[in-house]
């Protein structure tokens, strides 16, 4: 029940954003959410897509570093409180968040949560015991 | 000769030319006597040579002798190349090498009198004199450059402040209270000094300070202005390697062109650094000396790899003491950073073993107004151990951080790039990038 996320290394550099994202639109790939972690010399940008496999395929191609990293993706109702639910489930467990990053679907009134963390399992358990539903790679990708 | 030219042994500094030549003659023939018979190492080398301590008459014949490098001191690592028993060793000192194992240095009770002897002609050169407060913020320890200065500076019998280096704002308080004269760091660090007492409030044109003695690293004539300038002293350039001695191989006198050759102990060719042969006197080559009268360490035609020219012009100092150009580059990779001989190849090794890193790096030494040389060192971020975590990039860069601060002794900044950023070619890659001005 986790997502792949794509993660790609950027250098601190004028236009290599605009790179990444030309050669995502020359592949067909559709970005879902993005996050964008960074120091002072470099960033890591974290993509969720439509199709992963073109993606980090055409991002390789074009000279990127880029690796897939296994998120968990939850829905999470779209209103105030919603992502303070989905947070408390985990840490009432002692499990610590790396980073997460949320978007707006298309459809409804859920929002989605994307989640990094190291205990996984434990992770999806805590979630789905506390009500969360756990979307799979492919209704993810269905959004 | 000019008698208001000061000095500290003037018989050797203004010696007829001649009679100098014949002074190198006798101790190049004892110096090579010495180290074929009491260096296993040297003597396997002439023998491969063909060549016998006989056949070596004069100076002139200096050209017979093979060449003596830091392989040389590596393959004899710690001792093997020292021409006396350990019982007469009274000092060893040490600079950083390129396989974990630094180049180690010797000297009797005879050398380090030398030593001080070549310092005091050094600093007497700018005007030292008894009564002379000198602040020496070269580091104290295995680097020569403290140490060398200290002994000079007692000789001459200036009072000496070994402040070592580091603690700015003290230094520039040890120098307002004790009133120091003369100044001994290397050119970087007197600007980082300067700059510090500017903040301090300190008015440098009412300060005692009068000369200063800079080396260590490679500077130019800009930067001689520019201290020159802040601290208004005279900057003077001194020359020096551990290997032949330590600071003391070469000195500017107050001409501030070029530096004299102390060439009674430390004897100086100008080689093509590819062919190994003399080049015609006033043109650019590799500068190659023989410490000949050197009891602990005697070497023969050292390869310093400093490239350099003679000036054939005599000096209006009145010193026959051949001088050299400041050196402007080297003939091989090595970086003099704030003291430090830092090779590629050891950061390499520290990179080997790191995770997460390809071992494509690229050095940026730099020199920012008013500050110490800084290395940046660029290493790409390998594609399948990239970690999208900050925290665990950080931790890569940190590892590389303090491996290399651990082989050299030397902060340096870590910045990781994306891979094939850096430069590759066919042959080797472009490894450094060294933006300090060091033109003359």
């Amino acid at each position: 029940m986790t997502a792949i996320q794509i993660s790609v290394f950027l250098e601190n550099k004028s236009g290599r954003l605009a790179e990444v994202t030309r050669a995502l639109a020359n592949a067909g790939v559709n970005i879902r959410a993005l996050s964008l972690a960074e120091t002072i010399d470099y960033g890591v940008l974290r993509l969720i897509v439509d199709k992963p496999k073109e993606a980090k395929a055409a991002l390789t191609q074009a000279g990127f570093t880029v690796s897939e990293t296994e998120v968990i993706a939850v829905e999470m109702p779209d209103r105030p409180g919603g992502l303070a639910e989905i947070v408390g489930m985990l840490t009432k467990r002692g499990l610590n968040i790396e980073y997460l990053y949320a978007f707006v679907g298309q459809r409804g009134e859920n929002a989605v949560v994307i989640i990094r963390i190291d205990t996984i399992p434990e992770a999806i358990a805590a979630l789905q015991t506390g009500g969360a539903r756990v979307l799979s790679a492919a209704e993810l990708s269905g959004i | 000769m000019p008698e208001s030219t000061p000095s500290w042994n003037r018989e050797i500094e203004f010696m007829d030319p001649a009679a100098l030549r014949e002074l190198q003659s006798k101790r190049l023939r004892a110096a090579v006597k010495r180290a074929y018979t009491r260096v296993p190492h040297y003597r396997a080398k002439l023998d491969a040579a063909g060549v016998k301590p006989s056949q070596i008459k004069s100076i002139k014949d200096i050209h017979l002798l093979p060449f003596t490098t830091k392989d040389d001191l590596r393959e004899t690592y710690p001792f093997g190349m020292f021409a006396v028993p350990m019982e007469e060793v009274v000092r060893i000192h040490a600079s950083s090498g390129t396989t974990g194992k630094s180049i180690v240095v010797g000297y009797t009770r005879k050398d380090v009198a030398t030593w001080a002897e070549v310092m005091a002609r050094t600093l007497a050169a700018g005007g030292t004199h008894r009564g002379d407060v000198l602040q020496n913020s070269y580091g104290y320890g295995l680097f020569t450059g403290g140490l060398g200065a200290h002994y000079g500076a007692e000789l001459i019998g200036a009072s000496v402040i070994p402040t070592s280096g580091g603690q700015t704002q003290r230094q520039v308080q040890i120098m307002q209270d004790f009133g120091a004269t003369v100044l001994c760091c290397t050119p970087s660090y007197a600007l980082v000094i300067a700059e510090a007492g500017r903040e301090m409030g300190v008015d440098w044109e009412k300060m005692p300070l009068r000369v200063g003695f800079f080396g260590a690293e490679p500077w130019s004539q800009t930067m001689r202005a520019e201290i020159e300038n802040a601290l208004k002293v005279h900057a003077l350039d001194i020359y020096g390697l551990s290997e032949i001695i330590g600071p003391g191989v070469g000195f500017e006198c107050l001409q501030k062109n070029g530096l004299h050759l102390n060439e009674d102990h430390f004897y100086p060719e100008v080689i093509n650094p590819e062919t190994g042969q003399p080049v015609v006197p006033g043109e650019r080559g590799e500068v190659v000396f023989t410490a000949f009268t050197k009891e602990a360490l005697p070497l023969l035609r050292y390869r310093t790899r400093d490239l350099t020219r003679f000036i054939p012009e005599p000096c209006p100092c009145g010193r026959s003491l051949r001088r050299m150009e400041r050196v402007t580059g080297r003939s091989d990779d090595m970086l003099i950073i704030r003291g430090v001989n830092v090779f590629p190849s050891q950061i390499e090794q520290v990179l080997m073993g790191v995770e997460g890193t390809t071992p494509n790096y690229l050095l940026v030494v730099d020199r920012k107004p008013r500050q110490m040389d800084e290395l940046e060192v660029q290493v790409e971020v390998s594609p399948e151990r990239f970690s999208d975590e900050i925290a665990k990039l950080e931790a890569v860069a940190d590892r590389i951080r303090s491996g290399i601060e651990s082989i050299l002794g030397l902060h340096v900044t870590v910045r990781l790039v994306e891979p094939k950023t850096l430069e590759r070619s066919m042959g080797k890659a472009k490894r450094v990038v060294d933006r300090r001005d060091l033109g003359k």
